[in-house]
C-alpha cells in the first residue's frame, strides 16, 4: 500500500480522517461548555457558601476547593465514571435488572470537570465578590431590593465583570482537562486521534494534529475572552 | 464504609507513592532549568532567542498535557527507525522518561513565566545600588537579582509544583503504576470507586499539604526582614534596682 501524505490523512478526502476530526473537536468543545457551565453553577453557590454561610457552610465550602484542587482531576474523573457506574447498578438491581450498567460518557465527563472546574470559579466569584462596592450592597438594600434582585440586578452584573480574566484562565483549564475525558471512552479530540492512529499506524502525524486544533480553540477563545473583557469594562474608568 | 478495605487500599497505593514523587521531582528540577533558560531567552531583548521561546511557550500552555504525553510516546513510535539509528530509542521505549519528558516540557512552559514574573519583580534601585557598590556581571545576578527574585517567584513556583504532583497522574495513562494508576487497577478489580478515591485522594492531599509547608518554610527562610525581630528578655537584675 501506498503511504498517504500528511495532508491526505488529515484531509476531507476518502481516506482522509478530516471529518471525523473535526466532530470530535466540536465534541470537545460541547463537553468543556457543559462542564464549564455547570462549573458556573456549582462556583457560584460555594462562593455564596464562603461568603454569606455560617460556620459549618463555610467549613465544607472551604473543604470542597481545598479537596479538589488538591488531587488529581484524573481520579475524580475515576469516580464518577466507575462510582458512577456502579451507582447506576445498585439502581438497577432494584429494578430487577443485572450486570453492568455503563453511564453515558458525555454526562460523566461533564459532570466530573463541572465539580472539579467549580471549585477554581468559587475561588474567582469570590475575589470578584470582594471588589464588588459595599455601598452599592447597601443602597440596593435601601431601596427595599429583595435578596434574589439585588443578587439578579447589582451583584451578578458586577462580579461577571470583575471576573471575566478568571474565568478566562478557568476555561483554558477545563479545556485541557476535557483530553482527560478520554478514558472514559467519549469521542473526544484525543480519543478520535487515538483511534485514527491505532488504524493507520501514524500516531505522530494525528496527535500532533490535534495539539494544533486545541492550540486553535485556545487561540480562538482567548480572543473572544478578551473581547468579552473590554465589552465589559466599556464606559470604567481605568486606574492607569 | 468498609474500613478493613480502606486499610488495605491505603497498603497498596502506598506503593505507588515513590514513583509520583520521583516523577513530580525529576521533571521539577529538570523543568526549572529549563525554565530558567527560557525566561533568559525572553528577557535577553534579542529577537531571534525571545520569539522561539515566546512560542514555546504558547504551545505547550496551550495544549493539554495528556496530548503532549501521547505525543512522545506513541507518536514518536512513528520514527521508531530513525530514533534506533540515533541510539535514543532505548530513551522512548521507555513510559517513563517519556513521562518524565513530557511532564519536564509542560512545567518548564508555566515554570519561565513564572520566573520572568519574579525577575521582573526586583527593584531597579537594588540593581542601582549594586552597580554603585561595584557589583556588575553575575556578581550582580548571584548576590542581588536572584535571591530578590526568588523571593518573588516562590509563592506562585510552589502552587506550580503541585501542579505538577498532581499531573504525574497522567502518567498512569500510558502504564505507569503510581498512586493514580494503582487506584485504578483497584477500582477496575474490586468496583468499590469511593472508597478507593478516599483513600488515594487523602494521599495526594497530605503529600501536597506537607509540599505546601515545605515551601512555607523557604519562604519563611528566604524573608528574614519580613520577620518580627525576636523579643528582647527584659533583663531581670533591672527590676531590683
Amino acid at each position: 500500500m501506498q503511504q498517504l501524505s500528511y495532508f491526505e490523512l488529515v484531509g476531507f478526502g476518502p481516506q482522509g480522517w478530516g471529518w471525523a476530526l473535526l466532530t470530535a473537536t466540536g465534541m470537545t468543545i460541547a463537553v468543556a461548555i457543559c462542564g464549564f457551565l455547570a462549573g458556573s453553577v456549582v462556583g457560584t453557590l460555594v462562593a455564596w457558601g464562603k461568603i454569606g454561610g455560617n460556620v459549618v457552610i463555610r467549613s465544607i465550602a472551604d473543604g470542597y476547593t481545598t479537596v479538589l484542587r488538591g488531587i488529581p482531576d484524573l481520579l475524580v474523573i475515576y469516580l464518577f465514571y466507575f462510582g458512577g457506574s456502579a451507582a447506576l447498578g445498585a439502581i438497577g438491581s432494584l429494578f430487577g435488572a443485572d450486570g453492568f450498567i455503563g453511564v453515558p460518557a458525555f454526562a460523566t465527563g461533564a459532570m466530573a470537570i463541572g465539580i472539579v472546574s467549580g471549585a477554581y470559579q468559587a475561588e474567582v466569584f469570590r475575589g470578584a465578590y470582594q471588589v464588588v462596592s459595599r455601598g452599592e450592597l447597601e443602597a440596593a438594600r435601601s431601596v427595599g431590593m429583595h435578596r434574589w434582585l439585588m443578587f439578579r440586578r447589582i451583584i451578578a452584573p458586577q462580579v461577571l465583570r470583575y471576573a471575566i480574566p478568571g474565568l478566562g484562565n478557568t476555561w483554558q483549564l477545563v479545556l485541557k482537562e476535557s483530553a482527560l475525558i478520554s478514558v472514559t471512552g467519549l469521542v473526544e479530540l484525543l480519543r478520535q486521534s487515538h483511534i485514527a492512529a491505532g488504524s493507520t499506524r501514524r500516531p505522530f502525524d494525528f496527535y500532533l494534529t490535534a495539539a494544533v486544533l486545541y492550540l486553535l480553540i485556545t487561540w480562538v477563545s482567548t480572543y473572544l475572552f478578551q473581547r468579552a473583557e473590554t465589552h465589559s469594562l466599556r464606559g470604567m474608568r481605568r486606574a492607569s | 464504609m468498609d474500613f478493613a478495605f480502606m486499610r488495605d487500599a491505603f497498603l497498596t497505593l502506598m506503593a505507588g507513592v515513590p514513583l509520583t514523587l520521583n516523577l513530580a521531582l525529576t521533571s521539577i528540577v529538570f523543568g526549572a532549568i529549563f525554565a530558567m533558560l527560557l525566561a533568559v531567552m525572553r528577557m535577553s531583548g534579542l529577537k531571534i532567542l525571545d520569539w522561539p521561546a515566546q512560542a514555546y511557550v504558547f504551545v505547550f500552555r496551550g495544549t493539554p498535557l495528556l496530548v503532549q504525553i501521547f505525543l512522545i510516546y506513541y507518536g514518536l513510535g512513528q520514527f521508531r527507525p530513525t530514533l534506533q539509528e540515533w541510539g535514543l530509542w532505548t530513551f522512548f521505549r521507555e513510559p517513563f522518561w517519556c513521562a518524565v519528558l513530557a511532564l519536564t516540557l509542560n512545567t518548564a512552559a508555566y515554570g519561565s513565566e513564572i520566573i520572568r514574573g519574579g525577575l521582573q519583580s526586583v527593584p531597579h534601585n537594588q540593581v542601582e545600588a549594586a552597580r554603585a557598590c561595584g557589583m556588575s556581571g553575575f556578581l550582580l545576578f548571584r548576590r542581588v537579582i536572584f535571591p530578590i527574585a526568588v523571593r518573588q517567584a516562590l509563592p506562585a513556583y510552589g502552587s506550580e509544583i503541585i501542579l505538577m504532583v498532581k499531573a504525574t497522574s497522567l502518567a498512569s495513562i500510558i502504564t505507569m503504576m503510581e498512586v493514580t494508576g494503582l487506584a485504578a487497577k483497584l477500582i477496575s478489580q474490586t468496583f468499590r470507586a469511593v472508597e478507593v478515591f478516599i483513600v488515594a485522594g487523602l494521599i495526594y492531599l497530605v503529600l501536597n499539604f506537607i509540599i505546601t509547608r515545605i515551601i512555607m518554610a523557604i519562604e519563611w527562610w528566604l524573608s528574614p526582614h519580613l520577620r518580627r525581630p525576636p523579643a528582647v528578655e527584659p533583663r531581670l537584675e533591672a527590676a531590683h534596682v
